[in-house]
């Protein structure tokens, strides 16, 4: 539906809109996944152009829908957009994107740009209520931290039901009309958590390769694969393993697989040191103080990309483990330093 | 031992609920279930602290402190020496991201 402005008068370029409503455009889309949506979701993952990956926000035509098809509420993320169009493929209805400035549904209800404001503004603005006839707004769940029905049903008139969790399990919900237990709890599978692999990888590259350097120039070729071990096993390994490292807390979780890791790096260095007694046992154990850390750390730091750590627990690890993983980390250092300036003492 | 997720701000006055069972729908962990067209409170300790029974209970009988469950958002906050518990989630600022991800 084209905006019906019209020039103010016929000398006149400019045009003005018509005084009964806003402008209301629809645009159309479909259900498909191009190549071209395929790289932009791979660059959104490695965190290329992270602002930028965004779809034009306002009502959207999918497949033939007419005055009674149900409208569904979506981020102008494009991996929650197009999550969304590809799953509703083969149904007719309308999506209304709002303007949550680029970003993924939960993280924008917990910011509230996924929130009641944003909704009822764009159903203003695009004129929703002229476009269908019934008044049903079905909303991600997982876009009700920013999102109060009560209120949006009382200022605009439009009544949000919530639908499943992933937008994989609409069809489901609209066969039989509700959201069964089962697609109302979310999920945190296998893919889940290593989609964040490359987005975790690219934060810590920079500091990794600096670190890995300057420890090639202090202790040679072991101790900077050490440093990228603990690194790739806070990022990678991490989220792969997450449900079957025991402990639930995130920093002990880290600790253990850091210190599994660790145990190879010591074994190495106990087996080459030609220093004897004391001094082989302590480079033996420099590696099990200073990996544990960094890969305890960066596990610690996954929480923000989990589905299930409260802020009351995770405040809480934060007092009880950073002081912990900090003592640790400089007294390994600390012993690096005692092993390293008695080496080249004894060797000068 | 070993786990700090037990407790949290999630608090429920029965006496306020009218059974309109919405928090039931949003929750994604299974908190609440209905219980003689009231709710229960079955998994106190699978709270998030997400907010979102409490943003949409219409007779405020949910109570709970919302926030980001994140550590790089909380880290990042104390570090610039601001109040630990006002650090937003860094989605969407300049200074990099926790959660990358859609769900």
């Amino acid at each position: 539906m084209a905006p019906s402005s019209q020039p103010c008068c016929p000398s006149c370029s400019q045009t003005v809109q018509p005084a009964a409503g806003p402008v209301r455009e629809i645009r159309t889309t479909d259900s498909r996944i191009t190549p071209a949506n395929r790289l932009d979701h791979f660059l959104a993952r490695w965190g290329v152009d992270r602002m930028g990956h965004r779809v034009e926000p306002g009502l959207y035509r999918l497949g033939n829908p007419t005055e009674d098809s149900p409208v569904f509420a979506s981020a102008n993320y494009t991996l929650s957009f197009d999550a969304l169009r590809s799953a509703l493929a083969g149904h007719d209805g309308y999506i209304l994107v709002l303007d949550t400035n680029g970003i993924n549904v939960w993280c924008a209800a917990g910011k509230g740009t996924f929130g009641t404001d944003e909704i009822v503004r764009r159903i203003t603005l695009t004129g929703l209520a002229s476009v269908v006839r019934h008044r049903t707004l079905i909303a991600p769940q997982l876009s009700a931290p920013g999102v109060s029905a009560h209120e949006v049903l009382r200022r605009s008139g439009f009544k949000v039901e919530y639908g499943p969790v992933r937008a994989s399990d609409l069809p489901e919900y609209l066969a039989i009309g509700r959201a069964t237990p089962d697609i109302r709890r979310v999920r945190f599978p296998v893919a889940d958590r290593l989609v964040f692999a490359p987005m975790e990888l690219v934060h810590a590259a920079l500091p990794t390769v600096a670190g890995a350097i300057v420890l090639y120039l202090l202790a040679g070729i072991p101790a900077a694969l050490g440093a990228v071990a603990a690194v790739l096993a806070g990022t990678v390994l991490f989220p792969a393993l997450l449900p079957f490292i025991p402990t639930r807390d995130f920093s002990t979780k880290g600790l253990i697989l850091g210190g599994i890791i660790a145990i190879p790096f010591s074994a190495a260095f106990f087996g080459s040191t030609a220093a004897p007694g004391w001094a082989g046992a302590a480079t033996a154990l420099a590696p099990l103080l200073l990996m544990p850390p960094v890969t305890a750390y960066l596990a610690l730091n996954f929480t923000g990309s989990t589905p299930f750590t409260s802020r009351t627990g995770v405040k809480k690890e934060i007092f009880q483990y950073v002081p912990l993983m900090a003592g640790m980390a400089i007294l390994g250092a600390a012993l690096a330093a005692v092993l390293g300036a008695a080496h080249f003492l004894g060797a000068a | 031992m070993f786990d700090s997720y037990r407790e949290n701000t999630l608090r429920y006055n029965p006496e306020r609920c009218f059974g309109c069972l919405r928090c039931t729908e949003v929750c994604p962990h299974g908190v609440f279930t209905e219980k003689d067209r009231r709710i229960e409170v079955v998994r106190p300790e699978g709270c998030m602290e997400c907010g979102a029974c409490a943003r949409n209970c219409p007779v405020q009988a949910i109570e709970v402190q919302s926030g980001v469950g994140c550590a790089w958002a909380m880290i990042g906050a104390a570090l610039r020496g601001k109040d630990i518990d006002s650090g937003t989630c860094g989605c969407g600022d300049d200074g990099g991201s926790c959660c990358g991800g859609e769900r």
